[in-house]
């Protein structure tokens, strides 16, 4: 459970000496890895690490934008990767997030961010069961077209639509409230060493307009959340219904699986994260217009859930890195990115079709293990 | 079937299980095992009642008349044959009491009352369970998860309960999972708990069927063609499974092509040709049948055999 994030995604055998090892660490190693795992995450985009770090464009910024693919990726995972139901207009319910928070916030209302958050998550939820009621009767390419009209028809409705701001989009949302706890300084590398640099810090947690290092944080606090969420669900009947109907629906339906309404839940928790991450990204933007919301994104986000790995959760977050941060580090070769892009999903489709980080069923199939072990004991287990 | 890796052995704490020749295929069951239907709120009906009643069903897809007013049932407590030759209706038969397909006309009563227009998943948990003629397991999953999802099947968990780990989830998963393993133990499975379900022997994916059925907790098992592709040996074992199984209070129905098989199990036999219902009785009578000798046997029984 704790290894496969700091694996790196190279597409080689993965060692089971490696993962065994990690896995048999004694569980207070195991939480004080995550621990610092994390501290590390959140003072990523303050260390400059050479490298990693982008030079053209602000790298909280940078940071924040492969956040939010994390999330859709992580929501996406639940539609495509669990459920098998092919999205291709999952940008829809990201824009649907995003507008939410610009009509509450900024067009019609000014409402606290706080309250409209929720209130963005919960109608791009609906927009995704007022989709999925009708549409998650048909399978397959069926699905994979109507969705896709979804997504355009999202953003058409926004370009023409005066009362959601029309092409001109909506403007001045507003930041959302900060707490100002303490100020965490970087690291400067202008040296050739590390040095601590008291003069360039970011307060946590304060919401400006020139520092995205705390959106940053946000974004990373959320996914903790929606991790942990996802962890839970799928680890239920939920997630055992999800994927008996993605191996096979009509044998499933007659194991007792209610497959259309197991269905129609995927899609919107799927949707419900899409919104929540496209909320974010007003949020951090402060600005929306119908054209962020293009098909390419869409495909953009498929592509990291494909590329990832379908169906595992940290296979995703490594396919939105590199479907987000790539073209930011390297945006010298901008000119070549989409040439790039394309000839690397080639070569993954050759070598590796299942995705960088392909479900790891022998983990789960060790924790089942573990299970019986528990009962044949008469332990009692949790 | 796209993942070249072969199962991973390096987990797996015995490891000879998966050198095994392939004599041990014939894995021997547990009839030891106690797995009678518990009381989940499937209705309970008592010995020699009439379980499930075919009336009159027929099913036409077009112009193709696949099963032509076919009238039989199914008494508690016993094995019924369905036997016919190839494209005699006998699958459709299954998928017409599971809810696969609506009969043009006619119905299927199950404790006297009809399955109407009921969806599959409903009439799965009224209690009929059933396995697949090509095994239809869920491919990436482990064994112990596909019992799972039949066991499943009468839970009611859902994203709030699983999400805040509430008493009820619990409950249900420390149930589920004794239940799983309760079966798979009884199917003679329970080393390969953790085996994707794809990377099983073919008889262990057989059995492994059975065992998802079974964990539907049903009133009647409907096997199609669960010999299929067995040698002789593991054909007698799964004729005792078969009657362990009944002996423990499931009725059973059965479609098979193999003659022996059916003949020494079952209790009653009901024979179709070309969607039409020919004969009805015991195996004695189904075997001096001339209808049944010259439909489905062939003029020379004792030669066929």
């Amino acid at each position: 459970m704790s290894t496969t994030t700091s694996a790196p995604a190279a597409p080689k055998k993965s060692s089971p000496g490696f993962r065994e090892r990690v896995d048999n660490l004694p569980k207070a190693v195991k939480i004080a890895l995550w621990v610092v795992f994390a501290f590390f995450l959140f003072l990523l985009p303050l260390l400059n690490i050479p490298f990693i770090t982008t030079e053209g464009s602000d790298f909280g910024g940078v940071l924040f934008t492969v956040a939010t693919y994390v999330l859709v990726a992580l929501g996406l995972n639940i539609v495509v990767g669990y459920a098998g139901l092919l999205d291709l207009g999952y940008v829809g319910f990201y824009a649907i997030g995003a507008y939410t928070i610009g009509v509450l916030t900024s067009e019609h209302a000014h409402m606290s961010w706080v309250v409209v958050v929720p209130i963005a998550i919960v109608v791009a939820m609906i927009s995704g069961i007022i989709l999925g009621a009708p549409t998650l009767r048909v399978r397959g390419d069926y699905l994979a077209i109507v969705t896709l009209g979804f997504g355009e028809i999202v953003r058409l409705t926004l370009v023409n639509s005066e009362w959601l701001g029309g092409a001109q989009g909506i403007s001045d949302i507003p930041k959302p409230p900060g707490l100002e706890l303490f100020e965490v300084p970087s690291i400067d590398w202008s040296s050739g060493a590390p040095v601590v640099d008291l003069g360039t810090t970011s307060t946590f947690l304060k919401f400006g307009i020139n520092d995205f290092v705390p959106y940053y944080w946000l974004a990373l606090g959320i996914i903790g959340l929606v991790l942990v969420f996802d962890i839970l669900v799928k680890s239920s009947r939920v997630g055992r219904a999800w994927e008996a109907t993605r191996e096979d629906e009509d044998a499933a339906e007659l194991m007792g699986v209610p497959t259309f309404r197991f269905k129609l839940l995927a899609f919107a928790l799927g949707a419900a994260i899409g919104g929540l991450s496209g909320a974010l990204f007003a949020t951090k933007a402060g600005f929306i217009s119908p054209d962020s919301f293009q098909l390419l994104l869409s495909i953009l986000f498929l592509a990291a859930v494909v590329v990832g790995g379908a169906g595992n959760r940290w296979g995703v977050i490594v396919g939105a890195i590199v479907v987000a941060y790539f073209p930011e580090r390297f945006r010298e070769f901008a000119d070549f990115r989409v040439l790039v892009f394309g000839l690397a999903l080639m070569l993954l489709a050759i070598f590796r079709p299942q995705g960088l980080l392909p479900p790891r069923r022998t983990v789960r199939a060790k924790r089942a293990d573990d299970r019986q072990a528990v009962l044949e004991e008469g332990e009692a287990h949790v | 079937m796209s993942d070249p890796t072969p199962p991973t052995t390096g987990d797996e704490p015995a490891v000879e299980r998966t050198l095994a020749d392939p004599a041990d295929e014939v894995t021997e069951i547990n009839p030891d095992v106690d797995i009678a239907p518990e009381d989940i709120g499937v209705p309970v009906v008592s010995e020699g009642e009439r379980l499930l009643e075919v009336d009159e069903v027929t099913l036409r897809f077009g112009g193709v008349v696949a099963l032509n007013e076919v009238s039989f049932h199914i008494n508690k407590g016993e094995i019924l044959g369905l036997i016919g030759p190839n494209g005699a209706g006998k699958t459709t038969c299954f998928n017409v009491m599971t809810g696969v397909y609506q009969p043009t006309s006619g119905g299927v009563r199950y404790l006297g009352k009809p399955l109407g227009k009921r969806k599959k998943f409903q009439i799965t948990k009224l209690g009929i369970a059933r396995t697949f003629q090509n095994i239809r397991l869920f491919a990436n999953m482990t064994a112990l998860e596909n019992v799972l999802v039949g066991v499943d099947a009468h839970h009611s968990t859902g994203v709030v309960s699983a999400m805040f780990r509430l008493p009820k989830h619990r409950r249900e998963e420390a149930q589920g999972y004794a239940r799983a393993i309760e079966l798979l133990t009884f199917m003679g499975l329970d080393g390969k708990a953790d085996e994707l379900a794809r990377n099983l022997p073919y008889g262990d994916q057989r059995r492994l069927e059975i065992a998802r059925a079974l964990a539907t907790s049903p009133q009647l098992l409907c096997l199609d063609e669960p010999a299929a592709g067995f040698n002789p040996a593991e054909k007698a074992k799964l004729m005792e499974l078969i009657r362990t199984i009944r002996d423990q209070g499931y009725t059973v129905l059965l479609i098979e092509h193999d003659m022996k098989l059916v003949m020494g199990v079952t209790d009653r036999i009901v024979v179709l040709e070309f969607g039409r219902k020919i004969a009805e009785g015991s195996p004695a009578e189904i075997r001096d049948n001339p209808a049944v000798i010259a439909a489905y046997l062939g003029v020379d029984e004792e030669d066929a055999s």
